[in-house]
């Protein structure tokens, strides 16, 4: 069988950043918030070194197939608490199923099977039930998805059990503020929480989604490319939501976008049909890759 | 939001002679005129075409309307038919109407809990996938039978001593013609509608929006049913109206199952919503047949009338169903 995914055209261009690792130092320091510059190499990080991180999961060799085709294979990362973990690579290298896996969501396609283990806090999650794992475990996806309803309903939804209409309003409100306040978005939306979700605009519903999978409580937050359908101003605004998150959650990223990951990740892999190709601190990921395939792909040779 | 004109390049002249008023056109816009023959032949078809049908659906209501108004009186939608040798003797037509009313509540409570339930079980769960397919094939097959057929089938099952409590039974012998009959069998007909109605809302809705319920630990049931369910009300809706017009709209099977009585015939010692359910009866449809020149009674100003009344129910459903159409626009969709 022909291979869904050809491997892209690599052409050998020189890498423009003559001095990465100087430059890398530099970057640590926590910069001033001027407006995010176009081009790689001028591009800010926008947070400092993390405080603190502790491992909460612990990818350990895992494979992924879709039938006859392995999507993932043998990956083994950390994923901490503290930090931001950024998965990058081209479209189809693996890097979206491995998010799903880490909550059980590729268990919803039929043809997809996992080998190895996924630990959260030493616990194997195929031992823990999955609607207990998505709650500790929650995703925000590529297009803004908000359920049709107003947008404290939205929130509502994830605090009530299950499919009961229990809790009332009046009891749910403080928890429905807090969430849309951790993400940002309270302030906007306060004065009209009956207002339907999906009228709000694209940067805000993305946000109410974040909120949403925030007012579960969640260990661990996977974001599937949540900025690939903004604006670049809610772009910004999302990313800062996220480095605000890192403390209080484990947060997953998969990302198109080498500028955001160098924003924003502490850690960044760097996925190529299936494989894990390099795995390391952002700075030094894209300052000063090891591996020659990082270095064509940052650099902006494919992908 | 500023609007920025389009830059089209301006239409280039015709090779053809000009069409008459082609010169008077402002704008930049595509015009017919730079089309081919063929095309523009096409596309004259189609206007024709959709004028001609809009006509004739014009025509029977407008024409439907002055008859009904002409001849209805309202007195005729609380007097049952009756004997009598005169118009003003033979009354109105309150059984068939609530006749009507009754097999489609029937009818559609039996079909629209079902149906919802055969969608949302091919579209959500569907498995094992060989059990899937044959119950779409077999919905496919229910909606091509004529309902002649499937009248002639109800008589078999209701006439049954073990269905003997729906109808009305004497000595052992099931009679098998009842409102439960009719409305049983009706729900068959409308049962397909609703399914590939509720079935192509479910479908609509992206996997990405299932995914994120289930992705803050949502079951599959609660996912449906907060989510999916209230999210294909318009398709319900629709579904139901489609449903409910076939049932109103059915005669062979009230012919065959329900009696087709000029008027009630409960059954004696029996409790009172139940009297009149395991009854035969009649609806408008058949009393339009009836008063036709061609039935029994030939009262062709109470058929106009009757007629009326049935397309009025028919416009009233349709209004309700845009009602919740609009309603779930106010609320959204996403974007895809």
């Amino acid at each position: 069988m022909e291979p869904l995914i050809s491997p892209p055209p690599i052409r050998r261009l020189p890498l423009e950043d003559p001095e990465p690792a100087k430059e890398a130092t530099e970057q640590l320091k926590p910069s001033g918030d001027g407006p995010h510059q176009s081009g790689f190499t001028t591009a800010k990080r926008s947070v400092g070194a993390p405080q603190f991180s502790i491992r909460r999961m612990e990818i350990d060799e895992v494979s992924v197939h879709y039938g006859a085709k392995e999507a993932v294979k043998r990956v083994s990362l950390p994923v901490r608490q503290g930090e931001v973990l950024a998965l990058i690579g081209p479209s189809g290298c693996g890097k979206t199923t491995l998010l799903r896996s880490l909550n059980r969501l590729t268990e919803l396609t039929t043809s997809a099977r996992l080998t190895g283990r996924i630990l959260l806090d030493d616990v194997d999650i195929t031992e823990i039930e999955p609607t207990l794992l998505r709650r500790r475990v929650t995703m925000v996806f590529q297009q803004p998805n908000p359920f049709p309803m107003s947008v404290f309903d939205n929130i509502a939804y994830v605090l009530r059990e299950q499919g009961s209409r229990r809790a009332r309003k009046k009891t749910l409100e403080p928890a429905v503020h807090s969430a849309l306040d951790r993400a940002g978005l309270l302030e906007e939306v306060k004065d009209n929480l009956d207002h339907p979700a999906l009228k709000l605009s694209g940067g805000q519903q993305q946000r109410l989604c974040i909120a949403r999978a925030l007012a579960a409580e969640p260990e661990v937050l996977l974001l599937d490319e949540p900025c690939s359908a903004l604006d670049p101003k809610s772009t910004q605004v999302i990313e800062d939501l996220i480095v605000k998150l890192r403390d209080d959650v484990a947060v997953v990223i998969v990302t198109h976008n080498l500028q955001q990951a160098y924003r924003i990740a502490d850690h960044v892999a760097f996925m190529y049909l299936g494989d894990l190709v390099e795995y390391n601190s952002a700075t030094a990921l894209f300052g000063s890759p090891r591996e020659q395939r990082t270095k064509e792909y940052v650099s902006g040779a494919f992908g | 939001m500023q609007e920025t004109p389009l830059t089209v390049p301006p239409v280039p002249p015709p090779l053809q002679a000009d069409p008459p008023g082609a010169h008077q056109r402002k704008g930049a816009v595509e015009g017919s005129a730079t089309w081919s023959l063929a095309d523009r032949i096409g596309l004259a078809i189609c206007w024709a075409l959709g004028l001609f049908f809009c006509a004739i659906a014009i025509a029977i209501v407008v024409y439907l309307m002055i008859q009904g108004i002409k001849f209805l009186r309202p007195e005729m939608l609380w007097t049952p038919a009756a004997a009598g040798f005169s118009e003003s003797e033979t009354g109105g037509f309150s059984d068939a109407l609530f006749g009507t009313m009754i097999v489609a509540t029937l009818g559609i409570a039996l079909a629209l809990p079902t149906g919802i339930a055969i969608a949302v079980w091919l579209v959500e769960y569907g498995r094992p996938a060989a059990l899937a397919r044959i119950t779409e094939s077999t919905i496919e097959a229910i909606a091509g039978i004529p309902s002649i057929v499937l009248a002639l089938f109800g008589t078999v099952i209701f006439s049954s001593s073990a269905l003997g409590f729906l109808s009305r039974s004497t000595e052992g012998i099931v009679f098998g013609r009842s409102f439960f009959a009719a409305g049983t069998m009706l729900s068959l007909v409308a049962l397909p509608l609703i399914v590939a109605s509720v079935r192509e809302g479910l479908n609509s809705i992206p996997r990405h929006v299932r995914e994120a319920s289930y992705a803050v630990g949502k079951t599959k049931a609660a996912t449906t049913r907060r989510i999916l369910l209230p999210t294909c009300r318009p398709q319900v809706a629709t579904g139901a109206m489609l449903g409910l017009g076939r049932i109103i709209g059915d005669t062979a099977i009230i012919v065959v199952l329900l009696g087709a009585t000029q008027n009630f015939a409960p059954v004696e010692g029996a409790a009172f919503p139940f009297d009149y359910l395991r009854g035969a009866g009649t609806t408008l449809t058949n009393f339009v047949y009836e008063a036709s020149p061609t039935g029994n009674l030939n009262q062709p100003q109470k058929a106009y009338a009757a007629a009326f009344v049935l397309l009025l129910m028919v416009l009233a459903l349709n209004a309700a169903v845009d009602v919740v159409h609009r309603r779930a626009r106010k609320v959204g969709t996403w974007s895809h």
